[in-house]
């Protein structure tokens, strides 16, 4: 299989892993991750500002938005009001339309509440945002946040932060069968190998936050996160072998003495 | 200027004091937040950068400036 650019709303990304800036040691911590994971697209989140420490340092010191494209997010919204004030305030600080939209519906789960999210999407690709839609791996959901104007579907593979890697590969591999819009695994991966996973089944990118940011060594979880991403790829257009009940022997019994 | 002059504003959910007729651009500044990296609020309407000094802040004016933090 050939492979094809990775491509958001028209525009084309060098690496297939996306990261996360949260729950970082530092912002230095948090830059020198991303660099070396090589990724070229970050989340970040909206928050008030800390108007009584005017000196604190800002992400946007750290991690340059004119290097790498920041993708707003709307952590912590529960209703698609709070979630289009969001994304319209990330707007306003610098122009974004790129976007990743993330509606709760369960404070202990952080499971996506389904149907403000597509209320969301559509009312968001309505004013203009490229809507990323993180979301449950329900293919059917996953068609109607096509069909509203998402411009990737981002299911998760198991529960945020929770690192317990692909719950359901079956999902996965159907919402990949009818969808041509780029799939990328936003949630729940743990370990690098979780990551390739993704990638073999098909997806075109994996989006990771906290099994980077909270691993022991986290520059080092970076560069595996990355070559996994990059492995699992290859080894999905390479075309694997059919899996057999039985052993096939690697050596020929020809010329045996 | 007497304190009993003052008006009171919310500026991310806090209680200030400024004196009437304070720009919002004043306020900014006053707060040495840098223009090109947060958005504005005013009473959950969002301001245009380039009209900040336009903008007198009024009596129980609720201001939110919102910038990016890490996330996920």
């Amino acid at each position: 299989m050939i492979d094809k650019k990775f491509k958001i709303a028209n525009k084309i990304f060098k690496s297939r892993l996306i990261v996360g800036t949260g729950k970082y040691k530092s912002f230095s911590e948090c830059a020198k991750a991303i660099k070396t994971s090589g990724a070229d697209i970050v989340t970040v989140a909206v928050r008030r500002v800390n108007i009584s420490n005017k000196n604190k340092a800002r992400l946007m010191d750290y991690v340059d938005p004119k290097k790498i494209t920041y993708l707003p997010n709307t952590a912590g919204c529960f209703t698609a009001e709070d979630a289009i004030r969001t994304l319209r305030l990330a707007r306003e600080i610098g122009g974004w339309k790129l976007v990743k939209l993330e509606v709760l519906g369960d404070k202990r789960n952080l499971f996506p509440e389904m149907i403000e999210t597509l209320r969301s999407t559509e009312l968001l690709t309505k004013e203009g945002f490229k809507v990323m839609v993180y979301c449950n791996d329900d293919p059917l959901m996953a068609k109607r946040l096509e069909n509203a104007g998402a411009v990737a579907i981002m299911p998760l593979a198991a529960p945020i932060g929770s690192g317990l890697g692909i719950q359901n590969k079956v999902n996965i591999k159907i919402i990949r069968k009818q969808t041509k819009l780029p799939l990328i695994i936003d949630a729940g991966i743990g370990q690098a190998s979780d990551a390739s996973i993704a990638m073999e089944l098909g997806c075109d990118g994996v989006l990771i936050n906290t099994a980077i940011a909270k691993a022991k060594k986290p520059i080092q979880m970076a560069e595996a996160m990355k070559l996994a991403v990059i492995s699992g790829r290859k080894s999905y257009l390479s075309g694997r072998i059919n899996p057999n009940l039985f052993g096939s022997a690697s050596t020929t019994n020809k010329g045996i003495i | 200027m007497n304190i009993k002059n003052k008006i009171k504003i919310t500026v991310n959910g806090k209680q200030m004091q400024i004196i009437p007729k304070f720009t919002l651009k004043s306020l900014i500044t006053k707060l040495k937040m840098p223009l090109n990296k947060i958005a504005i609020e005013l009473n959950k309407k969002i301001i245009d950068k380039n009209r900040i000094s336009k903008i007198r802040l009024k009596k129980g004016d609720k201001i939110e400036i919102v910038h990016f933090i890490g996330g996920g």
